[in-house]
C-alpha cells in the first residue's frame, strides 16, 4: 500500500527541543505535507481538525468536509425549544479554522469512500485524497423503524430536532403557535442514542415556558426505556418540584409508528397517544457516511474502533469519532466526550504521521450539563482511561458523579462550559 | 521551533521533578491529558468568560489545588468528581503543562 506516512521526527524522551521535520520525499499536490480529510464539522470533526493543525504545527494538510455554512451546537439548543435563548445564541462560524488554523473548508457532502484508493469522492464530484481520513457524521435516524414518519410530509410536520438547526426553530415555533392547554408529546428511543440526558432536559425547558407562557398545557413523555437514563433523581425531583401537573413521565413505553397526519403515537401494547405538537426521536445509528463504508460493525448500527487511535476495526487508515462510535462502558454520546474523541484522534494522527508512539494512556473525561430551568443545572461527570488488558476506555473507579442539586451557580458554569467548549472547537 | 515544542520541553523538565521515581509519562501525553481539561478550561488553559483561565498559574499552587479537589478538603461542584480520575502524579503533570503555558 502507498503510504506518505514518512516524516521521521521529534526526538522524543524527555527533551524535545530540538525537534526537526524531515520530510523524506515529495508530496504531490496541496501544501506537500501528510493529507487528513475530516468528513463532518461537529463537536468531533472540528476539534480533530482544530487539534491535527495545531500539534502539527500546520505541517499535516487538513480538509474538513462539511455542508453547514456555520456551527451549530446541539449543547444549549433545548434553551432555544423553551425560549431562553436564540438560534443566535448556539451558532458560531468556522471561520477561526480556515483563518487561524489553516484547515481547508469544502462545504459539501461526502457521498462515498475509496478506502482502497484513499479517495472521498463529495456529491458535488470532487475527490479528495488522503493518507489518513477522519469520519465524525454524528447520527442518523433508522426511519425504517417507523413506517409512517416515511409518507409525504411527516418528517416536516412531526420533527425530531435532534440535530440543532432548522428544525430546532421550527419546533419552537411549533411550541408558540400551540394554544394554551394543548399537548407536547415525547418519544424517546431505546438507549444509545445521542446526548442521553437530552431528552429528559427538553422536557424541563418545554415545561418551563409552558408555565410561564401557557399554564394549561402538558407534555407527555413516552420514554421506550425502563426509567430515566441519565440524572434520574434529578431530573424526576426538578418535575416533581418545577413542573408538578404538567409533566407526566411514561417509562416502557416503545412507539411504533407514528400517524403524522391526525398526531397520534402508536404503542405495541400501551392505547395511542394524541398531542398537539408531537417530537419524536427515531432510534439512531451513526452517520449515514459511516454505515454505507462498511464501518458499522455493531449491529450495522455502530462503528468500532482502536481506543488509541480510533481507527476503525474495519478499514486501516480511517478514524471514526464522535457519536457514530460504538460507545466504551459508561461512555455516553455527548458533545463533550465527541471533543474528547477529536484531541485524543488528533494526537494518535499526529503520532502516525510523524513516526511517533501513539499516546499509550489516554484520559478524558466527560462532563454533561442539564438546565431544569431557564437558569438551574444538574451535571453528571465521569473519567474515562485505557485499560490495556481489555482494550477499551473504562470509567476511573471513584471518579465522576452527579450534582447535589440544581443550583444557578452551575447554570453559570454551564454556560461557561459553552462558551469554552465552543472556543475549543472553532476558535 | 515553535511555540508548543519549547512548551514541551519546559514541561518534560518540569515533570522529571514532579513525578521522580514514578513511571515517567512523554510530555505528548501529558499533553493530551490537560487537553482533556479544555472543554472548560480552553485550548492551552486559555479561558473564555465564565471559567478559570489555567494558562500560565503557579504550578505548586495549582498541584495542590487539584490534590485538595482529589482529597475533599476543598469544595466543587464537579472538580472533586474529576480529580479523582487522575493519579497524583498526572495532577502534577498536568499542573506542569498548564504553568509552563503562556498567560
Amino acid at each position: 500500500m502507498k503510504r506518505r506516512e514518512f516524516v521521521k521526527a521529534l526526538g522524543m524522551g524527555g527533551a524535545v527541543g530540538s525537534a526537526a521535520w524531515v520530510s523524506g520525499c515529495a508530496t504531490p499536490g496541496g501544501g506537500g505535507g501528510p493529507k487528513v480529510v475530516v468528513i463532518g464539522g461537529g463537536f468531533a470533526g472540528a476539534t480533530a481538525a482544530k487539534y491535527i493543525r495545531m500539534w502539527s504545527d500546520q505541517r499535516i494538510d487538513v480538509t474538513l468536509v462539511e455542508p453547514n455554512a456555520q456551527f451549530i451546537s446541539c449543547p444549549i439548543s433545548n434553551l432555544v425549544i423553551g425560549g431562553s435563548k436564540t438560534m443566535a445564541d448556539i451558532t458560531s462560524p468556522y471561520d477561526g479554522l480556515t483563518q487561524r488554523h489553516g484547515v481547508r473548508l469544502v462545504r459539501d457532502h461526502a457521498a462515498s469512500i475509496d478506502a482502497a484508493r484513499r479517495v472521498v469522492k463529495l456529491r458535488g464530484g470532487t475527490e479528495l485524497s488522503y493518507d489518513r481520513l477522519i469520519v465524525s457524521p454524528g447520527i442518523d435516524f433508522m426511519w425504517e423503524t417507523l413506517p409512517g414518519m416515511n409518507r409525504p410530509g411527516a418528517q416536516d410536520s412531526v420533527l425530531h430536532a435532534w440535530k440543532a438547526g432548522p428544525q430546532t426553530q421550527a419546533l419552537r415555533r411549533q411550541l408558540e403557535a400551540m394554544p394554551n392547554g394543548g399537548v407536547y408529546a415525547l418519544s424517546i428511543p431505546l438507549a444509545p442514542y445521542r446526548c442521553p440526558p437530552g431528552p429528559y432536559e427538553r422536557v424541563c425547558q418545554i415545561a418551563h415556558y409552558f408555565k410561564q407562557a401557557k399554564p394549561r398545557s402538558k407534555v407527555l413523555v413516552f420514554d421506550a426505556n425502563d426509567d430515566v437514563t441519565s440524572k434520574g433523581a434529578l431530573f424526576k425531583k426538578a418535575w416533581a418540584d418545577r413542573y408538578q401537573g404538567i409533566i407526566e413521565y411514561r417509562p416502557k413505553h416503545q412507539v411504533v409508528d407514528v400517524d403524522a397526519s391526525n398526531r397520534t403515537l402508536k404503542f405495541e401494547f400501551s392505547n395511542d397517544a394524541k398531542a398537539d405538537v408531537l417530537n419524536v426521536l427515531p432510534a439512531m445509528r451513526a452517520g449515514e457516511i459511516a454505515v454505507q463504508s462498511g464501518l458499522a460493525t455493531a449491529n450495522k448500527r455502530w462503528c468500532e474502533v482502536d481506543w488509541l487511535s480510533f481507527e476503525s476495526k474495519a478499514a486501516k487508515g480511517i478514524h471514526v469519532l464522535g457519536d457514530s462510535v460504538q460507545g466504551a462502558p459508561l461512555m455516553p454520546k455527548s458533545g463533550h466526550m465527541a471533543n474528547q474523541h477529536g484531541k485524543s484522534c488528533a494526537a494518535a494522527i499526529v503520532a502516525l504521521l510523524t513516526g511517533q508512539e501513539v499516546n499509550s494512556l489516554p484520559i478524558y473525561n466527560n462532563t454533561c450539563y442539564s438546565f431544569v430551568s431557564d437558569e438551574d443545572v444538574i451535571h453528571v461527570a465521569s473519567v474515562h482511561r485505557y485499560d490495556a488488558a481489555q482494550k477499551t476506555m473504562l470509567t476511573v473507579p471513584g471518579s465522576g458523579g452527579v450534582s447535589v442539586a440544581a443550583t444557578s451557580l452551575e447554570g453559570r458554569y454551564a454556560m461557561g462550559w459553552a462558551r469554552n467548549i465552543w472556543a475549543d472547537i472553532l476558535a | 521551533m515553535t511555540k508548543w515544542v519549547r512548551g514541551l520541553g519546559f514541561v518534560a523538565a518540569a515533570l522529571a521533578a514532579a513525578t521522580a521515581g514514578a513511571q515517567q509519562a512523554t510530555p505528548q501525553q501529558v499533553r493530551s491529558w490537560a487537553a482533556g481539561c479544555a472543554n472548560c478550561h480552553g485550548t492551552n488553559g486559555k479561558a473564555r468568560e465564565g471559567m478559570d483561565s489555567l494558562a500560565g498559574v503557579n504550578r505548586e499552587e495549582m498541584q495542590k489545588k487539584l490534590l485538595a479537589f482529589k482529597s475533599g478538603t476543598r469544595p466543587a461542584t464537579v472538580m472533586h468528581q474529576l480529580a479523582k480520575g487522575y493519579s497524583d502524579e498526572q495532577l502534577a503533570a498536568i499542573s506542569a503543562y498548564f504553568a509552563a503555558q503562556k498567560r
